[in-house]
């Protein structure tokens, strides 16, 4: 696979949050603003490029039957590190992330990525598709807070956006809000999905039915009997 | 079976094609051989209907035969296996749902008696909003139109029971929405929907807006000002719950009277919280019409006095007696309307009992021990989803199987 095909799957076509619905529950908590959203985002970036990266440097020396024990191990120290990391520079954001920072250990994405991709792949490879995994869970958790902060807080970031007159749909920012933005924004993605697939499937037509005018000047072809 | 009144359409006549009776033991009925036409003529509701219709009845079927002993024999039998139901009545989704509408009525001119032009505007916007929502959505969905088969009219106007008649007009639009489109259409449309639509979109409005859904209106001034200047008062329910949290002892409900709450003249609540006479008159229309069975009603309004009773026994002092969480609140209501829904309520008897018990302790528990006064919507909702369970727990033994158990 192109390496540029590597980063975008996880963007789009492959995303794990919307599409492959991995990591559900650091997605559903932590979504309740966009700034603690992005937070959560960035750290499991960090913690999905590193992993993937040593995971991909190590994957030959350790035995297939105690691999996903290692992966662990090695995916718990880097959160561990990144732990400490917010705790000395973003007090505040690790305050309220609490504990689902320390979880990052056991989102599927981490170790679906050393499973599927890191254990198979180079390590600069592994890198790649990391950043774009990391960017795709990023990019849909924090427009998912986006969305719950708007509708819940008539806000993003802090910065109210919606007048005093708006009163804001506290339904949105529990966890049903969560529920259902998710779904909602899952179903428009697909909703885009399709929209794009059938212009492909009208511009491919169009394209056929051109060359079957060049190659027959316009004349419509003469079918065999029977195949009308 | 050959009933004049049959709303369905005639099928198609013998000569179109493919006969296609309703009813699948019928399949031997051959046309082609001749000597059953007689006894398939006479099968034959629609095709009879048609005759008579035409007013040349015996000429018309004397064609018929005609054509079928001479027609040649291209398409010769044809048998149609088709699934159930084989017997057609004359009832429709149309049908069922303005019976509803219907059975609503003496609620809702209690209501408008009530409160007035409020109420007016409440029912309205609700029902608009989500007629409007199901057609939207139904178009948006390249779905066939059903906006006019009444499901939507009566999830507006139970939603729009359920709210108070204070409620300001965005709270009534967004109701609807969410009831058509969050409750009903996200999971498929009429008869998809595993929770009753009006209830979902009025759990969604309290918990996120639960001032406006939480402030009433003193019934009796609503024809004069349609306007914010309302007095607002608190209900039995809510009086109840702040006086428990405040004093740990309720006096109110010894001052409550019960004539209140069962003529509803003077009951503070939501549209349909108010009169539980007029509400009983609709729930005996609709057990009459067969559209609900005592079981859900029943088990639910009984356990809900039963369980009041014990605690009251109990303690008196802290706990309302059985009476009083009988008429006050959306109990009526709920049990009556909304828990009996067809789509959301189990299906066998036994399983309604189970259901109407759940929705009883459900709502006692949650008005004495819940952060919320009023309990019969989230009680309802939830036993909703129990219903699945409710099911396989009581789902009865298939005829013929299964004997040592029975």
């Amino acid at each position: 696979m192109k390496l540029s095909a590597v980063l975008t799957q996880g963007l789009w076509k492959e995303n794990p949050t919307l599409r492959m619905m991995l990591g559900m529950c650091p997605v559903l908590a932590v979504s309740t603003s966009a700034t603690n959203a992005i937070g959560m985002g960035v750290a499991t970036l960090a913690v999905l490029v590193a992993s993937n990266f040593t995971i991909a440097l190590v994957k030959d020396a350790i035995p297939a039957q105690v691999r996903i024990p290692a992966y662990i191990l090695m995916i718990a120290s880097l959160v561990t590190a990144v732990d400490m990391a917010m705790a000395a520079w973003f007090f505040e954001l690790h305050q309220t992330l609490g504990l689902f920072i320390p979880l990052i250990v056991v989102n599927c994405i981490i170790l679906g990525r050393a499973e599927g991709f890191a254990a198979k792949n180079t390590a600069f490879a592994s890198i790649v598709d990391g950043l774009g995994m990391g960017l795709g869970f990023t990019l849909s958790i924090t427009t998912l807070g986006c969305c719950r902060e708007l509708l819940g807080n008539g806000s993003i970031f802090g910065i109210p956006l919606l007048g005093d007159a708006f009163k804001p749909m506290l339904l949105m920012v529990l966890p049903p809000g969560a529920f259902l933005m998710l779904g909602l924004l899952a179903a428009t993605m697909r909703r885009v999905d399709m929209a794009l697939e059938a212009r492909a499937r009208t511009v491919a037509e169009g394209r056929r039915q051109r060359a079957l005018d060049l190659a027959t000047g316009g004349a419509p072809i003469p079918m065999p009997p029977g195949f009308e | 079976m050959a009933d004049e009144s049959t709303p369905t359409p005639p099928p198609e006549p013998p000569t179109a094609g493919a006969p296609t009776p309703p009813v699948g033991a019928q399949q031997a009925a051959p046309p082609a051989t001749g000597d059953g036409a007689p006894p398939a003529a006479a099968e034959r509701p629609g095709a009879k209907k048609r005759a008579a219709k035409e007013g040349a009845a015996a000429a018309d079927t004397e064609k018929e035969e005609k054509k079928k002993k001479k027609g040649p024999p291209k398409k010769e039998l044809i048998l149609v296996a088709s699934s159930s139901p084989h017997v057609v009545s004359d009832e429709s989704i149309p049908r069922i749902m303005y019976t509803v509408c219907l059975a609503l009525a003496p609620a809702i001119l209690v209501a408008v008696y009530c409160f007035g032009l409020q109420a007016v505007k409440v029912l309205a916007l609700t029902s608009a909003a989500c007629l409007v929502t199901e057609a939207g959505l139904q178009r948006l969905m390249g779905r066939r139109l059903t906006v006019t088969d009444g499901s939507a009219l009566v999830t507006g106007l139970l939603l729009a029971m359920t709210l108070p008649p204070s409620a300001p007009w965005w709270i009534c639009l967004l109701g609807g929405a969410l009831a058509i489109g969050v409750g009903k259409q996200l999971f498929g449309g009429l008869a998809h929907n595993p929770f009753n639509p009006a209830l979902i979109a009025r759990v969604i409005l309290l918990i996120s807006w639960p001032v406006e859904l939480t402030t009433w209106m003193k019934p009796g001034q609503g024809f004069v000002n349609l306007g914010v200047d309302v007095v607002t008062a608190a209900s039995p329910l809510g009086l109840m719950k702040e006086e428990l949290i405040q004093k740990g002892s309720i006096q109110v409900v010894s001052q409550f009277p019960l004539r209140d709450g069962l003529l509803g003249l003077n009951q503070i609540g939501s549209l349909g919280e108010t009169s539980v006479i007029a509400l009983l008159l609709g729930g005996l229309f609709l057990l009459y019409r067969g559209y609900i069975t005592w079981h859900i009603p029943v088990s639910y309004i009984a356990t809900v006095g039963a369980v009041a009773a014990l605690f009251w026994g109990i303690d008196p002092g802290h706990f309302a007696p059985p009476l009083y969480h009988l008429v006050t609140g959306g109990l009526f209501l709920g049990a009556l309307y909304m828990a009996t829904d067809m789509v959301t309520c189990p299906v066998t008897n036994r399983g309604m009992l189970i259901f109407g018990m759940g929705c009883g302790i459900l709502t006692y528990f949650i008005r004495t021990f819940g952060a919320y006064p009023e309990g019969v919507s989230f009680a309802i909702v939830i036993m909703n989803g129990a219903v699945p369970l409710i099911e396989r727990w009581v789902r009865p033994r298939t005829y013929g199987h299964n004997l040592s158990a029975a």
